[in-house]
């Protein structure tokens, strides 16, 4: 074993974290940093990268300093390599890859249009399976490393005009299945994150009936909050975690147990 | 500066795990040096940052053998 393999002197973790200016993925990232972590935070804009960058300096500590908001669109090869430029001028290695950003494109299925159903394959699966394809490499030189895929209940349960969505989120179960399998042998663990209904702009669109229905087929009666995500994130990327790989973990309060 | 052949044979004996005396031109990756298909992807990739090339998919495929590995990166330097 080398010194860069020892406890005692692990490789210094850096994440990326994608959709990281508000909601679930602004959680996540802001917990990865508190676990001193250093956390490259993705937007699809300028100005949410810039929001990222003030919510993760504004933390304190080292890893806070040295964490940053930068420009992805995961649908967008050349955006991809444009980050990867970036980084690499930075001399930045991701060794922690989480891939929350995801869209939702809802409708009936009969009035489903290719749009609606292409780009929410392309943003929520496909965009996991390129950035796992890309930051694998590193990790498998480091022979360590984490990819947490935020899914959602809506992949196992099921929902009537989300099947576009539901479709990109079964999918992703599915491929970090196979990753797991696939990349285990390198230390590397693949797992994903199932929410349930959580207090974010997502699903701030629901009517106040659709929300009270949502609340009393929750076990716990409320939505969940997205730090209430982020924990087990965090928590999947330690070294603590490092026997849990190819499982699904649901927070969603008791909507749905399987 | 060594030549291309000791410096595949190092690479290869990083990568694999395995002692220089054992790898002969003729050594397999996989039959010979216990390589597994990730291995063989990662062997490849290391070669590739070595010499600075870029070796595509159709042709790492072939890239079996010790010497092919060799007679790659001579024919394309």
């Amino acid at each position: 074993m080398t010194d860069k393999d020892s406890d005692n002197n692990v490789p210094s973790r850096t994440a990326l974290v994608t959709g990281a200016s508000r909601g679930i993925g602004a959680a996540i990232a802001a917990a990865l940093v508190d676990a001193g972590v250093m956390v490259i935070g993705t937007a699809t804009t300028e100005a949410g990268a810039a929001v990222i960058s003030t919510a993760l300096k504004s933390r304190g500590g080292a890893a806070a300093q040295s964490s940053t908001g930068m420009v992805l669109d995961v649908s967008d090869a050349a955006s991809l390599e444009r980050l990867t430029e970036r980084l690499q001028i930075d001399k930045t290695v991701i060794n922690i890859l989480v891939n929350n950003a995801g869209i939702t494109k809802d409708n009936l299925l009969m009035r489903m249009k290719d749009e609606g159903w292409d780009s929410v394959i392309a943003t929520n699966l496909s965009g996991v399976f390129k950035l796992a394809r890309h930051f694998s490499k590193g990790m498998m030189k480091q022979r360590w490393g984490r990819i947490v895929n935020i899914s959602s209940v809506v992949a196992s349960m099921g929902n009537a005009g989300q099947s576009n969505y539901a479709a990109s989120k079964a999918g992703v179960e599915g491929l970090s299945r196979a990753m797991a399998k696939e990349l285990g042998s390198r230390n590397i663990t693949v797992n994903s994150v199932a929410p349930g209904f959580i207090e974010t702009d997502m699903t701030a669109d629901l009517s106040a009936d659709q929300r009270e229905a949502m609340q009393n087929a929750t076990s716990l009666q409320r939505l969940g909050q997205p730090e209430e995500v982020a924990a087990i994130v965090s928590f999947l990327c330690s070294d603590a975690a490092g026997y849990i790989t190819g499982e699904t973990i649901h927070v969603n309060g008791g909507l749905y147990m399987g | 500066m060594s030549t291309v052949e000791e410096r595949v044979k190092k690479i290869v004996c990083e990568q694999l795990g395995v002692k220089e005396s054992d790898v002969q031109l003729t050594s397999k990756f996989v039959e010979d040096l216990g390589a597994d298909s990730l291995d063989t992807v990662e062997l490849v990739m290391a070669l590739e940052e070595e010499f600075e090339t870029e070796i595509p998919d159709e042709e790492a495929e072939k890239i079996t053998a010790v010497q092919d590995a060799i007679d790659y990166i001579v024919s394309h330097q």
